[in-house]
């Protein structure tokens, strides 16, 4: 087989590509087992250091925070409680939403879902003292019902879950309703499986999406309880020198290679999903 | 009462489209109705009504006895065939016939039998581990038939269900549909717009047209006395030659001929109806057709050709006559097999 010069510049593009993603990973995976000391005198490293062990155990147990009582274990379970219900809400709530948007014909459904859609221009950040208001009036600042909820809400996945079910066929429906099928079993039994793919997608970038939520969580939480670890990233492992903060900059390497195993993990775990969804096609 | 009736049911569509006129209608219980008529006349709305798919605008609609203008279609016991089968595209064979029995809360046992034997009646055992989306179009149909029996429910309707099939297919399916209704008993509502399938399938058989039912009644009696120029066109294959003329104290004059002692009191335009089947050669026959083509059918011949005004015509004849292009024929009526319609409201006037 001839391998055409087209094929060739294809692959070293894509190979560039990956370069360019994994890279930094590696880098950062790379000098998060070096000590602190190399680091700065030497720079960031391409090669495997000896102290992966200590420095993966420290950050992971030492107490850090003003109080020095929250770990970064702690964290990372306040950000995977946090996306983790916000993932969950949001795909379910879209998807309920575009099911009554698309399968309820009242004369409002295009209005609500035009002003369901014009919500993507307030995002959280442009209204977050009204919200912060609102939740801090119910009580629920530092908790993780306060965390999660004023989140839920998502146009977008509305938006897709709408455009998805308007695929399905009228025939289907009716042919449910005759098999004996009400509303509810026609969204469980029908639109859920059929959107599978799709809903496994929403709830990857949803995680990510809450995952990597910042100011909201800054805001929100006074306790460090409920600190989140994009928060921890800027706080902890830091080394008061002559009054001088300094970070100590292999156990944050570490730190974020640790961060990122999580949305990793849902990505991996769905993918499957995802690409079984993608091979049967379903007619 | 009958087993299922319809009272003065109206549709008329949001969008002001009336599409079911004041239509009565009764289906005995195990009788096999079959509507037919040109594409946009109302049959499916017709039927979507008594499935519940679709309001109805007024009149009543009462099944086995109960009115069921209100009931939600899946309380009716209704099961439908659609056109492209609506299968359920995510379950195997299995579950799409197991879904509305689990529904209805019957238990696991029980259900398994029913599919088992509504699969093996329509010979799909084999499949009922696939999905849908592998199989072929006739082992959809069947699915979708095995759907509707599995529940047994009180009336079968079929929305053209053979309509996606290829010819052959088609004529298979016809006759394994008359089977399996005439073993299982069960009323059925059978929509088409192929008149041979409706000749074929029903007990009764209602040709609609402009949402209005034109004609109710056997198969056979709709072809020996159809009550309308609609319908006389519509049923029979090849269609009904007509003849534009004059009735005037029961003498009927039309371009080149006259037929004497009609016994109609209609006096004024009508058109003339002729099956092509009611026709043979005779010297000095009625009617002279110059011919065009003969289409050759092995049994039969059909012959096409045009009368002295030009007008286009069709004569069949047994396929033993040997006829060729430019034949003058003389051809006569046979015993007085002719229908006569008043020209400008189309109603039978003999
Ligand atoms: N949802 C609707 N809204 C408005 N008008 C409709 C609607 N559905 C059907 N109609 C109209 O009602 C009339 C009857 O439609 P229907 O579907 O019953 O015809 P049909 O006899 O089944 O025709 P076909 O043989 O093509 O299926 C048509 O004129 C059609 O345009
Ligand atoms: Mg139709």
């Amino acid at each position: 087989m001839k391998i055409k010069p087209l094929q060739i510049s294809a692959h070293i593009i894509l190979l560039l590509g990956v370069l360019l993603m994994v890279v930094p990973i590696w880098i950062s995976f790379a000098s998060s087992t070096h000590d602190t000391v190399t680091i700065l005198t030497e720079g960031m490293k391409f090669n495997i250091g000896e102290h992966f062990s200590r420095n993966y155990n420290e950050v992971l147990n030492e107490k850090g925070g003003w109080s020095e009582e929250v770990t970064a274990a702690k964290m990372f379970i306040n950000s995977f409680i946090m996306a983790l219900g916000i993932a969950t809400l949001k795909v379910t709530i879209s998807a309920m939403s575009a099911y009554a948007l698309v399968y309820y014909r009242f004369k409002l459904a295009v209005p609500i879902f035009w002003l369901i859609f014009i919500t993507l221009l307030v995002p959280l950040e442009v209204r977050i003292f009204p919200t912060y208001k609102i939740v801090s009036d119910l009580g629920l600042t530092n908790s993780y019902t306060g965390l999660i909820l004023p989140l839920v809400a998502s146009a977008t996945a509305t938006f897709f879950f709408r455009q998805f079910y308007r695929t399905i066929p009228d025939e289907l429906l009716e042919s449910a309703k005759l098999d004996g099928a009400n509303s509810w079993r026609f969204f469980l039994d029908f639109l859920v499986p059929l959107s599978k793919t799709m809903i496994a997608a929403m709830f990857i970038f949803m995680f990510v999406y809450g995952y990597s939520q910042y100011l909201w969580p800054l805001i929100m939480t006074t306790s460090e309880k409920y600190w989140t670890v994009v928060m921890g990233m800027k706080i902890i492992f830091t080394e008061s020198y002559e009054g001088v903060a300094l970070p100590r900059t292999a156990e944050r390497f570490a730190y974020i290679i640790l961060s990122m195993i999580p949305p990793v993990l849902v990505v991996v775990i769905l993918q499957k999903w995802f690409i079984k969804g993608l091979i049967q096609t379903e007619k | 009462m009958s087993f299922l009736d319809l009272k003065n049911v109206t549709k008329i569509y949001p969008n002001g489209t009336k599409a079911v006129h004041e239509t009565s209608l009764s289906v005995e219980e195990g009788e096999f109705m079959v509507f037919v008529g040109p594409s946009g006349c109302g049959k499916s709305t017709l039927l979507r009504m008594v499935a519940g798919l679709e309001d109805i605008t007024e009149g009543e609609i009462t099944l086995d006895g109960n009115l069921i203008n209100e009931v939600d279609p899946s309380e009716r016991d209704i099961a439908m065939v659609f056109q492209n089968y609506a299968l359920y595209p995510h379950m195997n064979v299995y579950n799409n016939l197991a879904y509305g029995l689990k529904n209805r809360g019957i238990d696991k046992k029980d259900i398994e039998q029913k599919v088992n034997e509504a699969a093996k009646l329509l010979q799909i055992s084999e499949y009922l581990e696939r999905k849908p989306s592998m199989l072929s179009g006739g082992q959809r149909q069947r699915v979708a038939m095995g759907r509707a029996i599995v529940r047994n429910p009180k009336i079968f309707l079929f929305d053209e269900p053979l309509s996606n099939l290829d010819a052959k297919l088609r004529i298979q399916m016809r006759l394994e549909i008359k089977k399996l209704q005439q073993k299982v008993g069960v009323t059925s509502i059978f929509v088409t717009h192929d008149q041979t399938e409706a000749m074929t399938l029903a007990d009764k058989l209602a040709v609609i047209n402009n949402g209005v039912i034109e004609q109710l009644a056997t198969p056979i009696e709709i072809y020996n006395n159809p009550k309308s120029l609609f319908v006389a066109g519509f049923i029979g294959s090849p269609q009904m030659n007509f003849i534009e003329g004059e009735l005037k104290n029961n003498t009927l004059s039309a371009e080149g001929f006259e037929i004497k002692n009609v016994k109609s009191d209609f006096n004024g335009d009508i058109t003339l109806g002729i099956r092509p089947e009611h026709l043979s050669q005779s010297d000095n026959g009625l009617i002279n057709l110059n011919v065009d083509l003969v289409e050759q059918l092995g049994s039969d011949n059909l012959v096409y050709g045009q009368l002295k005004d030009k007008k286009d015509f069709c004569y069949r004849c047994p396929g033993n006559l040997t006829i060729k292009k430019g034949d003058k024929l003389s051809l006569n009526i046979d015993n007085e097999n002719y229908f006569i319609f008043d020209k400008s409201s189309g109603k039978r006037v003999n």
